[in-house]
């Protein structure tokens, strides 16, 4: 009697736990957004900037590619998903995707913004309310999980604690009906692609994070599906890890050929790694661009927000002439930016313009303005200078520490200035 | 449980305060009917005379209580209604108080109380207050036609189906050697024997199977009214409350009956023995004896008592003489439980019944 | 720093390690002063009680208590040669002195459960025994002749073993004899060995109907939402709630042969009107009761670590290929394990010493070892026997939780 008691309280208390754990760390987690964000811009800078230098020379003939791939040709296609937990909220609104095979394709965005639920229809774990998901040209809404051949890896790795390294990765083979021989050269084939050959006989919970998600990785790949799933694979390592992972995901991806669809939250992640990348928010994809795209031309004020570290400025357009942008800061001061997606004459826009690309000290030109120095940070490479520009304090400019650079004193008064390509007039 | 710690907790209370002289007992009994009687004849006449209280509680019978309580010296029973075996070994193992037989008054009549009473009700540490007996019954709504002889209640080709018994072999086992022919004068001697057990087992074995084994006195109407059993063993006087207070259509079958006394007991070292005392000499006299076989068909032991025996206590058409084990119509084949030999033989029999029972 | 050999001493000189255990002194003391009151507590309470208890199994100084000169005599005879007139002298001295003592009757119970009549011969032969004059051997035969009956004399040798394995024996349907050997019981008398085979099978068939009922449950309840899993809880936990009247009185309205369920059946045309099932008053019911009552105690361990298994391990096994079935009994199921191992144990031994459902409806072939030793308790008053019986029994349960560990692993057991 007192046992069962006691056990509906315990049950109903750890329930309470847990939900306040939950509950607190997503406060803690938007606090730190911010902070996250301009840390993980400074490392993505770092590692994807050269990338992107050759990256652009391919991008002339890949990205058409990829940015043609119809309806038709694609390998994996969305086709006006729409999906509902409850009948009252779409979670996903209206989704058209289309990925073309052997691309490297991420999901990117805050959660609750649809991108798992996404991967968990096109896993088969969760049916679509409404719209066709294809598989190689195929419908695959009515096939069950298990008939689908696609590879998952999962946040927790999921690696089956009761068995061995070897036997997880010899379970999709089993159940293939692989012959003993032809699963062993498999298994051992998989575990070598991770160099995780010594460990096929012990156990996962003998190894570390790192090792359980190359098994985690390599289980998916074993029976050589030309679909892989990743569901934040690699959320729950630290930080030198997970930047580690990136490469020998991406590294695998590029020698197998195989399609791969990621879900994350880490926009580094999605930068080094994809080919391209979907940024959903609000259950619809903002924009669906290559890594550089993506960075140097946001299509919305949310994209350019929430790729990278970005200064933004409120005017009103007074004129567009050849995709050039009057706008007018108020105050008196006007400038020019790159009409990209605002409205017309008359209507509000918000600039965007990244803060390398801020030149100081110029004192003419279409973009000119005065700018109150307020902060200096040493960074090494650079200096991070905070500076008060039009009303905003939170203007960001990076001075690099090149010989020669101008230095700069807190409580200066300067002229900062940009080019009108690098100022993006997006919606307000 | 709650309750009595209560009253007593009171009860102890008034003592110490010396508000009041009034004390209190805890009488141990039977359950159902028969404390109903009990509760109706002795506690509250006795409660009304002398301002004490009863704490009435209930049991199954054996001395397996009294024994733990003396044993752990925390006695908390002060009288306990029992049956004439467990009387003499509770006695003979030291378990009981001696009563006095000095205390009992003189019957109604003026006779001495040690010739009122029927010879052998009074022992050294006992007092008898009524002769009661296992008689078998049925249900005559549902066997019109029903059994008369001990033989029926035998006999599954007759009469088809279940028969409720006591899981003990006492009364049992001298019902089948009656039943397989046994004269009753003769049932002890043949049971004293190996091969009378043996008997009396055969006689068992061609019930087994079709018994529904009752433990307390209340079980067997409720068997009996459900339909669960169409005959059953029962204590007399709870088959005539179910037929007198609950007009259950049951008829008793008196043929082999087995009567026995129950009688009042103080265990050593009770909390409260002169109350206790004071009790048994109350209930046991003439009066009270009478008062109570108005409530349920159990024969009083004092022989003044039996003049005084009327009617159903809410029926004054309900002759009660009629009803009882003693009365002659009923008592031709009586058996008379044998104490000593129980005494003698329950260790074995029970053992070897309790065999018989679990293969 | 100077001497590197010696030991390590601390800064004012003293060993480091006698510093340590001083220091460490203090932390242990008071642990070992918080848990204190529990220990003595159970020590008290449990430990001794239960050990008390255990012992008298073995040891009975009743009788060379009572007749310590009997018992001196007695050590003395063969067992085989005709009593002897000193041992008679022994048995009139001592039983003067237990008369005057009022424990005549303790002697006789005592030596009655030996052989039977011999209550009756002590009893009354204890209220002559003072008038009786040598020799005593013709005086005791003249007063009863069953004092001729060897039987009685082996039955008080026995008796007289203060350290008694005839308990032991007898739990195990076997006899000690006065010669000192030990025999089986007689065919009719055997009843303990067949008893306890039977509570094992009842314990198993309950603790398998427990599994198979429990198991579904445990997973709906784990895959349900916290609320209404709560909820459903409680329906599980009600019959703990129930007091035992209401439960079995609703047991009985449920099975008996005009209840609920044999209605059902009838109109079902499953069983006819005059020939309906017994399902209460015999083992059938017992086994329905006791899966009730005890069912709880399979699910809750189920459902506490079915709720611990994150649903990606299936969801994993089905992205590899795997069907339905597969995912669950190569996947789910193994880690589900540690529950029913915990579960079916938790039921198990509770099925094994049950006895208020089996006695309750048990009627003669559901009773269980436990109603036996209950009997012995309270009927008989052979405590010495129950608790023979009751050691038996703790024997063969530590033997099951050791072929548990060797089995399983204990620690591979999870409660909650």
């Amino acid at each position: 009697m007192g046992v069962g008691f006691g056990q509906v309280l315990a049950v109903s208390n750890l329930y309470l736990i847990f939900f306040l754990r939950d509950v607190s760390a997503e406060l803690r987690c938007c606090k730190s957004t911010q902070h996250l964000l301009q840390n993980a811009y400074e490392c993505v800078w770092v590692s994807v900037r050269p990338r992107l230098q050759t990256a652009k020379k391919i991008d002339d003939q890949g990205e058409s590619d990829l940015s043609t791939v119809s309806k038709e040709d694609g390998f994996v296609v969305f086709d006006h998903v729409q999906k509902s937990y409850d009948g009252e909220q779409l979670v996903v609104k209206d989704l058209n995707l289309y990925i073309a095979k052997g691309e490297f394709l991420t999901m990117l965005g805050p959660s609750g913004s649809g991108k798992t639920t996404c991967l968990m229809m096109l896993a088969g774990f969760e049916t679509a309310t409404h719209g066709d998901i294809l598989l190689g040209g195929k419908p695959i809404n009515n096939i069950p999980p298990h008939k689908r051949g696609i590879g998952m890896v999962f946040q927790n790795y999921a690696l089956f604690p009761h068995m061995t390294v070897g036997e997880n990765l010899s379970f999709p083979l089993e159940v293939r009906k692989q012959g003993k021989s032809e699963r062993e050269e498999n298994v051992k084939r998989a575990l070598d692609m991770v160099q995780m050959g010594d460990f096929i006989n012990r156990r996962p919970a003998q190894l570390s994070g790192g090792q359980q998600q190359r098994i985690a990785l390599a289980r998916s790949l074993v029976f050589e599906p030309d679909l892989v799933l990743m569901d934040e694979p690699l959320g729950a390592l630290d930080k030198q890890l997970r930047e580690h992972m990136q490469y020998e995901i991406k590294h695998l991806h590029e020698r197998l050929g195989v399609t791969v669809v990621y879900v994350t939250h880490d926009q580094s992640e999605a930068l080094t790694m994809s080919d391209r990348v979907a940024v959903f928010d609000d259950g619809i994809i903002q924009q669906l661009a290559p890594p550089d795209d993506l960075y140097e031309r946001p299509e919305n004020a949310f994209v350019a927000q929430f790729i990278g570290e970005n200064n933004t400025l409120k005017a009103t357009v007074t004129g567009i002439k050849d995709g050039i942008a009057s706008v007018d800061y108020g105050r008196g001061t006007k400038g020019e930016a790159l009409a990209v997606n605002c409205g017309d004459v008359g209507s509000t826009t918000t600039l965007s313009i990244r803060p390398e690309r801020v030149e100081i000290g110029k004192k003419s030109g279409p973009n000119a303005v005065d700018a109150n120095v307020l902060e200096l940070i040493y960074l090494g490479d650079h200096i991070r200078c905070r500076m008060e520009v039009l009303g905003d304090d939170q203007f960001v400019v990076k001075v690099p520490n090149s010989h020669g650079h101008k230095h700069l004193v807190v409580g200066e008064t300067t002229k900062v200035s940009w080019s009108s390509e690098d100022c993006r007039a997006l919606d307000a | 449980m709650i309750l009595k710690t209560l009253l007593t907790g009171v009860a102890a209370a008034a003592l110490l305060a010396g508000a009041a002289s009034a004390g209190s007992i805890t009488v141990v009994s039977w359950g159902g009917a028969y404390t109903k009687s009990q509760v109706e004849a002795y506690h509250k006449p006795w409660i009304a005379k002398t301002g004490n209280q009863v704490v009435s509680e209930d049991y199954n019978g054996g001395m397996a209580e009294v024994k733990s309580q003396v044993e752990a010296g925390n006695v908390t029973w002060d009288l306990v209604d029992v049956e004439m075996a467990d009387a003499v070994r509770g006695c003979d193992e030291g378990l009981l108080e001696e009563i006095d037989s000095s205390i009992l008054p003189a019957g109604a009549d003026g006779t001495p109380a040690m010739q009122d009473f029927i010879d052998g009700t009074v022992t050294d540490c006992a007092v008898a207050t009524i002769v009661w007996s296992t008689i078998f019954a049925y249900d005559n709504s549902v066997l019109a036609n029903g059994p008369t002889t001990i033989g029926d209640f035998f006999d599954l080709a007759k009469f088809p189906g279940k028969r409720g018994m006591r899981k003990n072999p006492k009364a049992n086992l001298e019902m089948a050697l009656a039943a397989d022919g046994v004269a009753a004068a003769d049932i002890y001697t043949v049971l004293g024997t190996p091969e009378g057990v043996d008997r009396a087992f055969a006689k068992l074995d061609t019930l087994k199977g079709s018994v529904v084994w009752w433990e307390a006195g209340a079980q067997p109407p409720q068997l009996l009214a459900d339909g669960e059993v169409v005959m059953t063993t029962a204590y007399n006087g709870r088959i005539f409350n179910a037929v007198a207070a609950e007009d259950k259509p049951f008829t008793i079958v008196w043929d082999a009956q087995n009567f026995d006394l129950d009688l009042w007991v103080i265990p050593k070292g009770a909390p409260n023995k002169d109350l206790a005392l004071d009790f048994v000499a109350f209930s046991t006299a003439t009066e009270q004896l009478a008062a109570q076989a108005s409530y349920i068909s159990y024969g009083p032991v004092r022989k003044s008592s039996a003049p005084l025996v009327g009617s159903f206590h809410n029926k004054p058409d309900l002759e009660m003489g009629p009803q009882m084990p003693t009365a002659p119509e009923n008592f031709a084949t009586a058996i008379q439980s044998d104490f000593v030999f129980w005494a003698d033989n329950q260790d074995e029999l029970n053992e070897r019944f309790n065999a018989w029972l679990a293969k | 720093m100077t001497d590197t050999t010696g030991p390590l001493v601390a800064a004012d000189g003293t060993p480091l390690k006698r510093k340590l255990a001083q220091a460490m002194f203090r932390s242990r003391a008071r642990a070992f002063g918080l848990v204190f009151p529990l220990v003595a507590f159970v020590i008290a309470a449990f430990i001794i009680p239960i050990v008390a208890l255990l012992w008298q199994s073995v040891h009975d100084p009743r009788f060379a208590n009572l007749m310590p000169l009997t018992t001196i005599e007695l050590a003395k005879w063969d067992a085989v040669s005709p009593p002897t007139e000193a041992m008679a002298a022994a048995v009139v001295a001592d039983m003067i002195v237990a008369k005057k003592n009022k424990t005549i009757g303790r002697v006789a119970t005592r030596v009655n459960r030996e052989v039977s009549g011999a209550r009756s011969l002590f009893t009354k032969s204890g209220r002559s025994a003072a008038t009786l004059e040598a020799p005593f051997m013709e005086a005791l035969i003249a007063k009863d002749k069953k004092w001729e009956n060897i039987k009685i004399w082996e039955g008080m040798k026995i008796a007289s073993k203060v350290y008694n394995p005839g308990y032991l024996a007898s739990a195990l349907d076997m006899r000690y004899t006065a010669d000192g050997s030990i025999v089986r019981q007689e065919e009719d008398r055997r009843i303990h060995i067949m008893l306890f085979a039977r509570t094992m099978e009842i314990s198993l068939i309950v603790t398998i109907a427990c599994f198979v009922l429990g198991y579904p449950i445990a997973y709906l309840l784990s895959t349900l939402t916290t609320r209404t899993s709560n909820l459903l809880l409680i329906l599980v936990l009600l019959p703990f709630w129930t007091s035992l009247l209401v439960r079995t009185t609703a047991w009985i309205a449920m099975l008996q042969a005009q209840g609920v369920m044999n209605d059902l059946f009838v109109v079902f045309g499953i069983a006819t009107d005059t020939d309906r099932f017994s399902l209460i008053y015999n083992k059938t019911g017992t086994l329905i009761a006791m899966t009730h009552i005890l069912l709880p105690f399979m699910i809750l361990p189920l459902y506490s670590v079915m709720k611990t298994i994150p649903v990606s391990y299936v969801r994993a096994a089905k992205s590899m290929g795997a069907t339905n079935w597969t995912a669950f009994w190569r996947v789910y199921f193994p880690q589900s394990v540690p529950g029913i191992g915990a579960g079916a144990l938790l039921v198990f031994i509770l099925a094994i010493g049950y006895y208020i459902t089996p006695a309750l409806v048990g009627g003669q072939d559901g009773q269980m070892i436990s109603n036996i030793i209950d009997f012995h308790m309270r009927k008989s008053l052979n405590w010495n026997l129950a608790a023979a019986l009751g050691l038996v029994l703790l024997v063969f349960v530590m033997f099951l939780f050791w072929l548990y560990d060797r089995l399983v692993g204990i620690d591979n057991m999870k409660l909650g």
